[in-house]
């Protein structure tokens, strides 16, 4: 069923799904008949302790989830729930609203292209076109425009897998894809952290 | 060359590591604060008239002061969630010097009496955060943190928060909700996070480099660091240059020195045989300035004297081969997707600009539309929880009034193409 209003299709994914109404909300789960891997449980309790309030654990404990599982899956969120005491719907709300925290599989080398106003200004949008091409349809990429990742010095630039490079020119792209399937570093004289400051009277 | 505090010998190799930091004279204003009293700490740091790095500019000494008195649990948190587009100071700061800024939280936890500290880092920045795991680790083991620092009464646990990518978790509210666990939705204000904050107790709020700043105060003396910059606007800043320049990077300034110093002394200006078009003087929020305004000194007043404002100190520069609508869509697309969605002028407004600078490109606009647009900036701003809605009427507002004739070329020109309407003359040097 097509909620009539959205008819002509919405943003928000599963928003025009219909809710199966016979269906009770999901509680918390229950412990005895939930499966928790024991690295993912040491995690979350480690991050629940560090807060005065355990639910400050919430986004520390979704990343944990989602680098055992490879994203933010049903199966996921429940084992984080199992060991939060929390709803699944709790933590499918915070899941939700946060970009790093990806609600779909996805590939498993994740590449920020950084496509905001100082990077776009220097070619980012040609470099996101020339690294979505290099990768191709390879499903362990997971290549995405994102929004400015505090690096305009090195624009047009790209966070690949955390690690900042640039600037980027559109050569680049292929070596970018490639170092990544060989699983080299990436683009070594290109990264950010070997990167001197631009200020000359820093030096001194 | 004017004076380096934040940046003074910034790349020397180690500096990360407590060893090196110690060796150059590091957490000795720690050890001066503790030695002295509370209300003396804080009185240096209201004596600086240092405003907040961050981007509103709030004197940071009378933000701690507004901390209420008592034995409840108070908060410090460090905002290191640095989305501003164009911003990158706290990057390369937190890399490079992490202790500066764990000291600096350190003596602004004793000035405002708090007890607990975090640092709200992004979660794009996990080579930042990998640094300051350490950092803080080496402090606890170096006593500098954790119970009775340095045998003193003052005890302070520090917390590195992750995000995980949320433009509105810069927000301060929008922040402590996401600390507290939940989505980042701003809060309504009064009661401000001074009062009411982190768990509902007192919360000092700060930017990283405000922080780092602190060590700083302390050692120079606050009257001391008052007199450099301007008399509104004290102290060093950094300023993050990006966009058509030469040499964009970070670079730390007296405030007060000329804009066109900084854009085409230090950045390099843009490519040769291209001209400045118009340029952020403060993140991607600020209203743009044209070229006329570069003569103007780069500090809180003169910016907002000039209908502007310094924000985070990130100079975006935007030469004259870039169409000034290329940036206004981007400038909206972001804000659309960064709008946390709660208050409905932002959420909507955001959503309705971009739909009609893309009727634009599309063809279909006429020029009425751009007054369209001015009236939807116009609702949007002072009407919404936070302002990241006013974040993106602000500069898009002041493109709209300051490159008319352009826009309206380009709509004449897109509707010539797209086959509506008569085609127009495009007018003299409008982009094409």
């Amino acid at each position: 069923m097509t909620v009539a209003r959205f008819g002509h299709g919405s943003r928000i994914p599963g928003w025009d799904d219909a809710v199966d109404l016979t269906k009770d909300p999901a509680g918390i789960p229950d412990p005895a008949n939930t499966d928790v891997p024991e690295a993912l449980r040491s995690q979350v309790e480690a991050a629940m302790a560090k807060y005065p309030d355990f639910r400050s654990a919430a986004i520390p404990a979704l990343h944990a989830a989602q680098e055992l599982h490879g994203w933010c899956s049903p199966e996921a969120i429940e084992q984080v729930a199992c060991v939060m005491r929390l709803t699944p719907a709790y933590l499918t709300a915070v899941a939700t609203f946060y970009d790093m925290l990806e609600t779909k599989p996805v590939g498993r080398h994740t590449v920020y292209v950084c496509t905001n106003i100082s990077c776009s200004l220097r070619g980012a949008d040609e470099l996101y076109a020339a690294v979505q091409e290099a990768a191709g349809d390879d499903p362990d990429f997971n290549v995405r425009a994102f929004e400015c990742l505090g690096a305009c010095d090195i624009a047009p630039m790209a966070s690949v897998n955390g690690a900042y490079v640039g600037p980027l020119a559109l050569t680049d792209a292929q070596q970018l894809v490639e170092d990544l399937r060989a699983g080299r570093e990436v683009l070594p004289e290109k990264q950010l952290s070997r990167r001197a400051c631009a200020d000359p009277g820093a030096a001194a | 060359v004017s004076q380096k505090l934040l940046f003074d010998r910034i790349d020397e190799p180690g500096l990360a590591t407590l060893a090196v930091y110690e060796a150059r004279g590091g957490y000795a204003s720690l050890k001066r604060a503790l030695a002295m009293p509370r209300e003396a700490v804080l009185q240096e740091l209201l004596d600086s008239g240092l405003r907040g790095r961050g981007g509103a500019g709030f004197a940071m000494g009378k933000k701690a002061s507004f901390l209420p008195k008592g034995t409840m649990d108070k908060y410090l948190v460090c905002n290191a969630d640095e989305s501003e587009p164009g911003t990158f100071k706290d990057r390369e700061l937190m890399q490079k010097s992490p202790h500066m800024l764990v000291e600096g939280m350190i003596i602004a936890a004793f000035a405002a009496d708090a007890n607990r500290s975090f640092i709200y880092i992004r979660g794009e920045y996990e080579q930042q955060a990998e640094i300051l795991e350490v950092a803080i680790a080496e402090a606890e083991a170096a006593g500098y943190l954790g119970e009775r620092i340095l045998g003193s009464e003052h005890s302070l646990s520090l917390v590195l928060h992750r995000g995980a990518g949320a433009y509105i978790c810069g927000e301060e509210t929008g922040l402590l909700d996401s600390l507290e666990g939940k989505r980042g939705n701003p809060r309504l204000k009064p009661p401000f996070p001074a009062n009411q904050g982190l768990y509902q107790g007192p919360t000092l709020i700060n930017n990283v480099e405000t922080l780092a700043t602190v060590p700083h105060i302390i050692q120079m003396g606050g009257q001391e660091y008052a007199k450099l910059g301007t008399e509104t606007s004290t102290g060093t800043k950094l300023v993050s240059v990006s966009g058509n320049v030469q040499r964009p990077g970070n670079y730390e300034i007296e405030l007060g020195m000329p804009s066109r110093e900084i854009i085409f002394g230090l950045a390099g200006g843009p490519d040769p045989g291209r001209e400045v078009k118009f340029w952020f003087p403060g993140g991607s929020s600020s209203p743009v300035l044209l070229p006329q305004d570069l003569d103007l000194p780069y500090d809180f007043d003169s910016m907002a004297k000039a209908g502007s404002m310094l924000g985070s100190g990130a100079i975006i520069v935007v030469d004259d081969t870039i169409p000034v609508i290329d940036v206004a869509l981007k400038l909206a697309k972001f804000y659309r997707h960064e709008s946390c969605g709660k208050c409905t002028p932002c959420r909507e407004g955001t959503n309705w600009t971009v739909k009609m600078l893309e009727r634009i490109e599309d063809g279909e606009a006429t020029p009425m539309d751009l007054d369209i647009i001015a009236s939807v900036q116009d609702q949007i701003m002072g009407n919404c929880l936070c302002v990241l809605g006013d974040a993106m009427a602000m500069p898009l507002a002041s493109m709209v009034s300051k490159f008319r004739d352009e826009f309206e070329a380009h709509i004449e020109l897109r509707r010539s193409q797209a086959g509506l309407g008569l085609p127009v003359a495009v007018a003299a040097g409008a982009h094409a």
